[in-house]
């Protein structure tokens, strides 16, 4: 610690902690304010709740994507699987806690394996009723996807830019795979409907705030998880092994070992970002493995600043807000503008927003 | 192979698409000898140190250090035995400041869960004090890699390989671009690494070579041409018309 601050002015800090906290409690009100009676001024409207909610869970997602590239320089185009596969284990919870309240009536069988014609729940889905379970689930099985890919990957050296289209092409194989009816998810369609949760209805006040509340919850802890890992000195070996690897392995690091550390790190905390989203947004399909998907959030992270994890968290709220702005105001631009927002940041903004701020604060 | 041999190349050849970059060579180095390989460019000194720390598999041969098979093990295992190389091209961190890059070499744990829950103590701290101070960057210990001066960089790098602790140091042209005062410096600090440490050195530089008053190994085409003192070799009529060219 005592060596990495004496490169940062001790009030830059004192002031982005200040300005970290405030903006975290102003987040925190939000589903308070939603309490309020309509009339009032200070009234925030259920959307904002919701969208806000999601945001955050984004803002997850950027900080594991960060942590990979920003600070390791792997640079992962397909972490929209790990987030989209936490989503649906969540998916599957929820599924099965509509019981017989869907449209067919089945005492177990979700609406979709009524429809096709399951005899029974396939084994796959066993235990998902169980809350703890399809947690653990939500972050076990992006981790051990990364876990495989990442050993196969980093033990053959295969970095840069063949990396990227390796991830790339793997969220594309599992889009594929998970349009397909005979998968059991749902196929096209994917999870809706979804009814309650812990007993919570989900479409009241509380559920919302409850779910907003894990989400920030879920975002510090993510938020300590990062910074303790870029304080220590595997923080500083992640630099060295960003900047040139091959010199780390000559120091004696197993470079393979560390990189796959960190991408199992990241790959859980992005299933941890899916399955808070999920529930708030009501519906998980294919789409969310759509490589479209991963590449906007590695923009976030490029636009907020990569390698700081303040930025990866200022880049998820900002492309976001202004993209919901833009998809309402002129729908058709909005592709244009993020492509643009990308070269302009790489152009004239490498350190990303918060860059603009401090050209000190770099850990 | 005497009971002192610390390195031990024998009958190492390197093919690359059909090109020979080693040719059945044999070198063994004793334990605390300071070494000096010299050879034309492209006489295969470079190859020879990556098939030494693992980044090229030779295509026949035995490269052994002690009694470890050296062509069974990648860099960072051959590395933690007690193989410190330095590059041609100095190769820091530019990122991290003097002290961190120290701090990386240091020899300690390597594991990810080490390094995250690693704590820098008192006498490690000493450690690294001592060799910036002997290495002339302790001013420049809070200063990031990136913006020292080559020779500093050379110095960094020296520095990063002595917190390693090899027994076995790889120096790859140490005094490219440094200044006649860097030069001596650095000879002398060889010398004095050397007698604990075996210490091989490839360089160009023939009166640094003669200042580091060793063996001198010449390498030619792949294989040993001529070995003996810096004398010797000079006067050897193989080594006169291949590199000293006439």
């Amino acid at each position: 610690m005592s060596v990495t601050t004496a490169t940062i002015p001790a009030s830059p800090r004192v002031t982005l902690r200040l300005v970290l906290w405030g903006a975290v409690l102003v987040l925190a009100l939000i589903p308070l304010l939603n309490q309020l009676p309509e009339s009032s001024a200070l009234h925030v409207g259920d959307f904002i709740v919701t969208i806000t909610g999601k945001w955050i869970t984004y803002a997850i997602l950027a900080l594991a994507i960060d942590l990979a590239w920003g600070y390791t320089g792997i640079l992962s185009l397909g972490h929209g699987a790990f987030f989209a596969l936490g989503g649906y284990a969540m998916g599957m919870h929820l599924m099965r806690l509509i019981g017989p309240r869907g449209a067919y009536g089945h005492p177990t069988l979700p609406d979709f394996m009524v429809f096709l014609g399951y005899p029974e729940l396939p084994w796959y889905w066993l235990g998902f009723d169980m809350f703890p379970y399809a947690c653990f689930m939500a972050l076990f099985v992006p981790g051990l996807l990364a876990l495989v890919i990442g050993y196969l990957a980093f033990r053959s050296r295969i970095t840069g830019v063949y990396l990227s289209i390796l991830t790339q092409a793997l969220t594309y194989a599992l889009m594929l795979a998970f349009f397909r009816n005979d998968m059991g998810f749902g196929g096209n369609n994917g999870f809706t409907d979804f009814k309650e949760l812990l007993g919570m209805a989900l479409n009241t006040p509380l559920a919302r705030a409850v779910l907003f509340y894990a989400s920030l919850v879920a975002l510090i802890g993510s938020y300590w998880v990062c910074t303790r890992i870029s304080v220590s000195k595997l923080g500083r070996v992640l630099l060295a092994i960003r900047d040139a690897e091959s010199r780390v392995r000559f120091l004696g690091y197993s470079t393979t070992q560390v990189k796959l550390f960190v991408f199992v790190i990241s790959a859980v905390l992005a299933g941890l970002a899916g399955a808070l989203y999920v529930p708030q947004v009501g519906i998980i399909n294919p789409g969310e493995f759509s490589p479209g998907n991963s590449i906007e959030a590695v923009i976030w992270v490029a636009v907020g600043g990569r390698g700081t994890l303040v930025g990866a968290v200022v880049g998820a709220f900002s492309v976001n807000a202004l993209k919901t702005w833009l998809t309402t105001a002129a729908p058709d631009l909005w592709l244009f503008a993020l492509g643009g927002l990308f070269v302009a940041v790489t152009l004239f903004l490498p350190r990303g927003l918060v860059g603009l701020f401090s050209r000190k604060v770099e850990k | 192979m005497t009971s002192h041999t610390i390195l031990y190349l024998d009958d190492v050849s390197v093919v690359f698409d059909g090109f020979r970059a080693l040719n059945n060579l044999s070198l063994f180095v004793d334990q605390g000898e300071l070494r000096a390989i010299i050879g034309p460019n492209g006489a295969g000194k470079t190859t020879m140190m990556d098939v030494i720390t693992g980044k090229t598999r030779p295509s026949a041969g035995t490269v052994k250090f002690r009694d470890a098979d050296l062509t069974l093990l990648d860099e960072a295992a051959i590395a933690t035995m007690g193989i410190g190389r330095k590059f041609q091209k100095p190769t820091v961190f530019d990122a991290l400041t003097v002290f961190e890059n120290l701090e990386l070499a240091l020899k300690a744990p390597r594991g990810p869960w080490a390094c995250l829950r690693w704590v820098l103590a008192g006498e490690s701290r000493a450690a690294i004090d001592r060799t910036m101070e002997e290495i002339g960057l302790t001013a420049r210990a809070h200063d990031r890699a990136a913006i020292l001066s080559h020779g500093q960089r050379q110095w960094l790098e020296i520095g990063m390989l002595l917190m390693q602790d090899p027994e076995l140091l790889l120096v790859d042209e140490p005094v490219a671009g440094m200044t006649d005062q860097e030069t001596e410096h650095t000879a002398a600090l060889l010398r004095r690494i050397a007698g604990t440490r075996s210490v091989v050195v490839v360089e160009h530089d023939l009166e640094f070579v003669r200042a580091l008053d060793c063996k001198v190994t010449v390498l030619c085409e792949g294989s040993v041409l001529s070995e003996g003192t810096i004398d010797q070799v000079q006067n050897d009529p193989k080594v006169v018309e291949v590199y000293l060219g006439r």
